[in-house]
């Protein structure tokens, strides 16, 4: 290896456009890394893949498994077959799924909006929620409420989402008739003129208000249930990065100039803590697209989630290959997000 | 994370041994440890001795079906008229111990991967932490799911899914705490010693870095735990009819009427999790007292 200066080209370009394109490159590494996961694991698992689509009987004549094989490329080598697959995969073919018949792309395409009306309003809860039950833990440490946070959000993360979101649906419908039923709309209510696939903002857009009031309502328990999981994840973040904030000399030399209070917290405590916590975001990000796949069927919720769990149940791997690499591209895509973000925020990380 | 410091000019590397960490608990977080080992201890015991405790066969379907609580049965029963009291009671015995195992291997998989990464350096290193970044990519449950549908519904395919993808915390962790003591003095005057690698990381290395780990692992049972019955659910895991939480509260979806069937096993789940997370929690206090104590700076304006 070379030991002496950079080359010169590499020192006067923008260091945050260096920055940024070394991670788009192993982002898309990992996506590569991502694709090759999944494939292994639909190709060099127990198994048999010709048995499991033509059913025992054609699976015993040799004539049309050895046809089967050569139309879907099975007799070619592994390697051939990575490249056709990811060929597929570039050209949107992610498959047919053995539950629904349809191509996996397209229910998942139909699917993809719900989910993310839901994991949308969960993040937002769930950050605005942890960012001030996490400041006040921190500015209260060792007191009473810090204590009591401790105790809930730790609570928060041992409690089964499955089994939450089965609790909330049985209390708030089927008991006191609060929350509406199953689905993301009432049945009185056409679903509102397509435009983002989130029928809050479409009803909204359409000018639909109670369609909207009727929409959000069913947002109530679902994303209730995905934010409880996740504020706990980040009430705790946030509680440490602000309390090594705290610490800070310019948070100190700001408090003993005699700033207000409010100014302390927002000017310099949660700015400085803006980064950390961010990560935490992306990372969180994460919990909560699996949560999804885990509380969804519960409500009925015709989101990527429950199409992952009715593949999983039916041992179904186009289905359930497809939503791992969906979620896999988009957790990806948000932590890239994050640390693009990172960047812009703390332009010590540019050079690291 | 915040890891203890070592003071590593001081130690004479030819007497260095397992020094146990001193534990300074907080004034809150030791009783919540204690609490939550009690609990656990509970369920430790229930999942040992669960065949002579349960009251009923978990498997047999000779009661009455969906008998509310109370009325001849402490829980209630199923809709095979099985007794759910005696189910939730098997259910801990299966959880559990795999719960446990799982942790253990991950730990055993994950630290040696990450000591040789970090001891060793160079493509050795850059090899394992691709594969760490790689499983990393995705979200826990979400991979996990797709190795346990890949490798078919088991338990047994779900523990090994879910080791596949928790070892990398392990490996991450060991791999940066190794990196940090690799240069410190007593390390290296053991090397000039003429320690071998092995007598390095076993004598100088392990006895320093097992504390953090010991933390995630205790940290993480309840983790493996939610992980294992969120397979059940989805149906990759235990397999109909053995009594495990996650499929039953996945049953009880069938007849909601009956909220017995799914409260119980969830509250189960529950209960254990949350005894091991508080557990975890009191360790890391203890060992990293900077992030919870009144002591060490801080608050002191």
């Amino acid at each position: 290896m070379r030991v002496g200066k950079p080359p010169r080209a590499a020192r006067t370009a923008h260091p945050f456009l260096r920055y940024a394109v070394r991670r788009v490159i192993t982002s898309i590494l990992l996506v590569i890394g991502v694709t090759l996961v999944t494939f292994v694991l639909t190709n060099l698992v127990p198994g048999d893949p010709v048995a499991a689509a033509l059913g025992q009987r054609a699976a015993e004549d040799p004539a049309i498994v050895a046809h089967f094989r050569a139309e879907y490329g099975l007799d070619q080598p592994l390697v051939v077959q990575y490249f056709t697959y990811l060929g597929n995969l570039l050209h949107g073919n992610l498959g047919v799924s053995t539950t629904t018949h349809n191509p996996v792309a397209s229910d998942l395409a139909q699917a993809l909006p719900a989910t993310l009306e839901i994991a949308i309003g969960a993040i937002v809860l769930s950050v605005i929620i942890g960012v001030v039950l996490g400041t006040v833990a921190a500015y209260r440490r060792g007191k009473v409420s810090d204590h009591v946070l401790r105790v809930v959000s730790l609570a928060g993360l041992s409690v089964p989402t499955f089994w939450l979101a089965l609790v909330l649906y049985y209390f708030f419908y089927f008991k006191l008739h609060i929350a509406p039923g199953s689905g993301r709309l009432d049945s009185d209510f056409n679903v509102p003129h397509t435009v983002t696939g989130l029928y809050t903002v479409d009803a909204l857009l359409a000018g639909q208000l109670d369609t909207f009031f009727d929409a959000l309502s069913h947002l109530f328990l679902p994303v209730l249930v995905l934010t409880l999981y996740t504020v706990g994840l980040l009430t705790r973040f946030v509680r440490t990065a602000v309390l090594e904030i705290l610490d800070q000399d310019y948070v100190r030399a700001a408090r003993a100039k005699g700033l207000p209070a409010r100014t302390v917290v927002w000017s310099y405590v949660l700015r400085g803590a803006s980064i950390p916590v961010l990560t935490v975001v992306g990372l969180a990000f994460g919990s909560l697209l699996s949560g999804t796949v885990l509380v969804e069927s519960i409500f009925s919720w015709p989101g990527i989630g429950s199409y992952a769990y009715q593949a999983a149940s039916h041992l179904d791997l186009p289905g359930v290959m497809g939503v791992g690499l969906l979620i896999g591209v988009m957790y990806l895509l948000v932590n890239l997000v994050v640390d693009l973000l990172y960047g812009v925020l703390d332009p010590r990380v540019r050079i690291a | 994370m915040t890891l203890p410091t070592v003071t590593t000019d001081e130690v004479d590397p030819t007497r260095l041994r397992w020094r146990r960490p001193r534990l300074r608990f907080g004034r809150w977080s030791a009783p919540l440890g204690i609490a939550g080992a009690a609990v656990a201890l509970i369920w430790v015991l229930v999942a040992i001795f669960a065949p002579l405790i349960e009251p009923h066969d978990p498997l047999a379907q000779n009661l009455p079906i969906l008998q509310a609580p109370g009325q001849g049965t402490f829980m209630g029963t199923d809709e095979l008229g099985r007794d759910v009291f005696s189910r939730v009671l098997s259910g801990a015995s299966v959880t559990i111990p795999l719960s446990l195992l799982l942790v253990v291997m991950s730990v055993l998989i994950g630290a040696v991967l990450g000591a040789i990464a970090g001891f060793f350096g160079r493509w050795v290193d850059e090899l394992i932490m691709r594969i760490t970044d790689l499983v990393m990519a995705f979200p826990t449950v979400i991979l996990a799911m797709v190795i346990a549908a890949a490798l078919g519904a088991s338990l047994f395919n779900a523990v090994l899914a879910a080791l596949i993808v928790s070892w990398p915390s392990y490996a991450r962790l060991t791999r940066g705490l190794v990196l940090g003591l690799r240069q410190s003095n007593y390390v290296v005057s053991g090397q000039l010693l003429g320690f071998s690698a092995l007598k390095s990381l076993w004598r100088d290395i392990a006895p320093n870095i097992l504390g953090p780990i010991l933390v995630l692992a205790s940290l993480d049972i309840g983790t493996a735990i939610l992980l294992l019955s969120g397979l059940s659910f989805l149906g990759l895991g235990a397999k109909p009819p053995t009594a495990e939480w996650g499929s039953m509260v996945s049953d009880a979806v069938q007849n909601f009427d009956s909220w017995w069937l799914g409260l119980f096993p969830g509250l189960a789940i529950l209960t254990v999790v949350v005894a091991f997370n508080f557990i975890g929690d009191a360790l890391r206090d203890a060992l990293d007292p900077k992030s919870n104590t009144l002591r060490g700076g801080g608050l002191t304006l």
